[in-house]
């Protein structure tokens, strides 16, 4: 077969895709056609890049040129210009935001320059759907050396010396995890992957199953040869179709090669992994609700001890391992132990992928190693505050964490800093704020969220976190006074040290995160009834400038309450008992004159 | 279908396999040689194509690292074809009239073992970025 000269990555993450990132291969494919070149250059639909800010992503191999927003359209001046005539396509390339540059090659972009990828080695790399790309990048080696060369017990070990944690919440040791389930004796175990990703704003286990399937069955496969289980399972939400679909044709190709089933690699061990849906409910992400949702039960948690270890699913052990952390085990068999803990922190080994989100210039997924600072990410990975505003602070660990601020930028970023400030490493969602966001209402917003996702087994997390949300409501609206923050901390630290999950557990971190870090913020709201950010509508007036108002009308024609008035060629009114703070006034008046106070 | 049976397939596999993922995979790598061809118009007319064909075949059958990658127009259209070779650490060289007989010198001395050759174009201009 001729060896082509060059190949054009397309992503095809869900971000892209609905960017018809399918559309612009297609059309690669199809031009290329035109041009008599399809055997010279191939076109593969990949992972997700992480630079979703700037989607759908083109990547040229081996010049490493990085199109940035291209549209199907596209594609043929792709074609014609790069391929044909060797000129990079200016306009579609990604301008460095600071000097105003284009970037021809993503070795040179802010982006990618701090990050390091390891659970993310392939996305964007190989054909997630072709398993002979992913044996070609060094794929099942890992399998292949644990059932050839290693013992269950050697295996485990490596794991252990690594320094391996948890990437779904907690950051427990993976290898001692393993280790106590090779210690439970019983006629079956099992392996479960947790895909239920519920974190709102987090979406990298996501990305890893639809850019890196293989990876994550590989590793589940160690997994299996470690603690002497043979079946295997993924719980996966039911709104990831596209993850679904790319693990069921890897599951399906796995087979088909020998790689799962029966005696694999002729090493006498059998390994067989099924898939589970789940219906997306956020507590189904802690191990023992997931395990009852996947017996058919409700999603609820229970009482550990007995750890699903020691009694999981039907009733035997079960090791649970995230999808992110999985996506660490194969390299981790293959370059060593010591390769592995020598990057990050002391007590965190490793990289973190973390998902950005917010006020920030770089949306994105991206990979760190442990021990990065926020500033790093959020101003030389994220490309700084949207729109040159002032930093305030990010939430990290969705739910269950906290918010850290300027005084944070400089910590080292790992599982016990993060703890120690208030906060969590969780799934690795980041959203970034800045002056325009209210620090009670983001409170408030994830108190919601729990609310709406809590199990409701328990007293405090069910009861608990209503209340709170009830007391934040209040202090929004104007209403709140100084014994009704004292109620929230208490409150919040009885939730904490007394619900049944971890989930449970975490709830109240926004809040108590919040009123530490921002108590200001809290005392403005209740004591002079203001939102500095103009967030909390019930503590905003609409006010128009006597002296601006030139008396068009435009805003007095465009109030859907007629709340304001005036004579023709007059300074307007605003009657603040009409008026529902709807904006819609502010965007109409073209000579600045209506502020919010 | 070819059924891995044993960790001796798994290895075939993934030789077979790596070769054709090689050129993103040397995009990945650092400090490898750089050869860029010039491949506009003249270039190709004037058999730009072929030299970098055979010189792909080559260094790998030699067993070396190169990346290849395509320019347009690089301005010497008189000695077209035209190469820019950049071995690690050093600036790049621009050889001109490279025909299939050049292109094995250019392999086997300056790629090889950093020995200059004949046919060097002095660069007249410089550029802005890589």
């Amino acid at each position: 077969m001729a060896k082509f000269k060059m190949h054009l990555l397309v992503c095809g993450g869900t971000g892209c895709n609905a960017s018809r990132s399918q559309e612009i291969a297609a059309n690669l494919k199809s031009s290329l056609k035109d041009n008599g070149l399809e055997n010279e250059v191939q076109v593969i639909l990949t992972g997700c890049f992480g630079f979703c800010e700037k989607g759908p992503i083109v990547k040229v191999m081996p010049d490493n040129t990085f199109y940035t927003e291209v549209k199907p359209e596209d594609a043929i001046e792709i074609i014609m210009e790069h391929v044909v005539k060797g000129r990079k396509v200016t306009r579609l390339l990604y301008t460095d935001p600071e000097n105003k540059q284009h970037v021809a090659d993503s070795k040179h972009m802010g982006f990618y320059k701090k990050q390091m990828r390891i659970a993310l080695r392939n996305c964007g790399y190989i054909d997630p759907q072709n398993i002979e790309e992913y044996i070609g990048a060094d794929g099942y080696t890992a399998l292949a050396k644990c059932l050839g060369e290693m013992t269950p017990e050697q295996v485990i070990n490596e794991i252990k010396l690594s320094g391996l944690r948890g990437r779904g919440g907690g950051g427990f040791p993976t290898g001692l995890k393993w280790e106590i389930a090779s210690k439970n004796h019983a006629d079956q175990k099992y392996v479960v992957c947790n895909a239920d990703e519920g974190d709102p704003g987090a979406f990298m286990d996501r990305s890893i199953l639809e850019g890196d399937p293989h990876t994550v069955l590989e590793a589940m496969a160690i997994n299996g040869f470690a603690i002497g289980a043979t079946k295997g399972l993924i719980y996966i939400r039911a709104e990831y179709p596209l993850a679904i679909n790319r693990l069921l044709v890897a599951i399906d190709q796995a087979h088909e090669y020998g790689l799962l089933g029966e005696n694999i690699l002729g090493s006498g061990f059998n390994f067989d992994i099924e898939l589970r849906y789940g219906a997306g409910a956020f507590v189904c992400g802690e191990e023992t609700a997931l395990i009852h949702s996947m017996e058919g039960q409700r999603g609820e948690p229970t009482f550990k001890p007995p750890f699903p270890a020691q009694s999981g699913y039907n009733k035997k052990p079960t090791n649970v391992n995230n999808v992110e952390t999985y996506a660490n085990i194969p390299i981790i068999i293959t370059k060593g132990a010591n390769w592995f803990n020598k990057i990050g922190t002391e007590k965190s080994k490793g990289t973190k992928v973390f998902a950005l989100a917010g006020q920030i210039n770089n949306v994105g997924l991206i990979e760190v190693p442990m021990g990065i600072t926020l500033r790093e990410i959020i101003f030389e990975i994220g490309g700084g505050i949207k729109g040159g505003r002032e930093f305030k602070a990010v939430q990290t660990g969705g739910p269950s964490g906290g918010c850290l601020t300027n005084k944070h930028l400089d910590t080292p970023i790992d599982y016990d800093n993060l703890i120690a400030a208030g906060s969590m490493m969780g799934s690795g969602g980041m959203v970034v704020m800045d002056e325009t966001s209210c620090m009670v209402a983001i409170a408030k917003f994830y108190l919601e969220f729990t609310v709406e996702e809590s199990c409701g087994k328990c007293s405090p997390c069910r009861i608990g976190n209503k209340r709170l949300h009830e007391i934040l409501e209040k202090i929004t609206k104007g209403n709140g006074t100084m014994e009704d923050l004292d109620t929230l901390t208490n409150l919040g630290r009885v939730i904490k040290d007394t619900a049944l999950c971890g989930l449970g557990q975490t709830s109240p971190n926004p809040v108590l995160s919040t009123i530490e870090n921002f108590y200001d913020e809290y005392l403005e709201h209740i004591k002079d009834k203001k939102c500095r950010a103009g967030v909390c509508k019930s503590l905003m007036q609409y006010v128009i400038d006597q002296e601006q108002c030139v008396g068009c009308t435009a805003c007095a024609r465009n109030c859907p309450v007629n709340a304001i008035s005036g004579e023709k060629k007059m300074p307007h009114f605003i009657n603040t008992e009409l008026c529902i703070k709807c904006g819609a006034c502010i965007e109409k008046c073209k000579f600045n004159a209506i502020s919010i106070c | 279908m070819t059924k891995i049976k044993s960790l001796a397939d798994l290895k075939a596999m993934k030789q077979s396999v790596q070769e054709k993922i090689d050129t993103r995979a040397k995009g990945k790598a650092e400090g490898l040689v750089q050869v860029k061809i010039a491949m506009a118009t003249c270039g190709i007319a004037a058999g730009a194509k072929n030299v970098m064909d055979y010189m792909m075949s080559e260094t790998e059958k030699r067993g070396m690292d190169v990346v290849f990658t395509q320019t347009g127009c690089m301005g010497y259209c008189h000695a077209e074809p035209t190469i820019e070779v950049t071995l690690p650490g050093k600036e790049p060289i621009v050889f001109g009239y490279v025909d299939l007989k050049k292109a094995d010198e250019i392999i086997d001395k300056y790629i090889k073992d950093g020995e200059l050759v004949e046919g060097i174009i002095p660069v007249n201009y410089e550029k802005i970025n890589n």
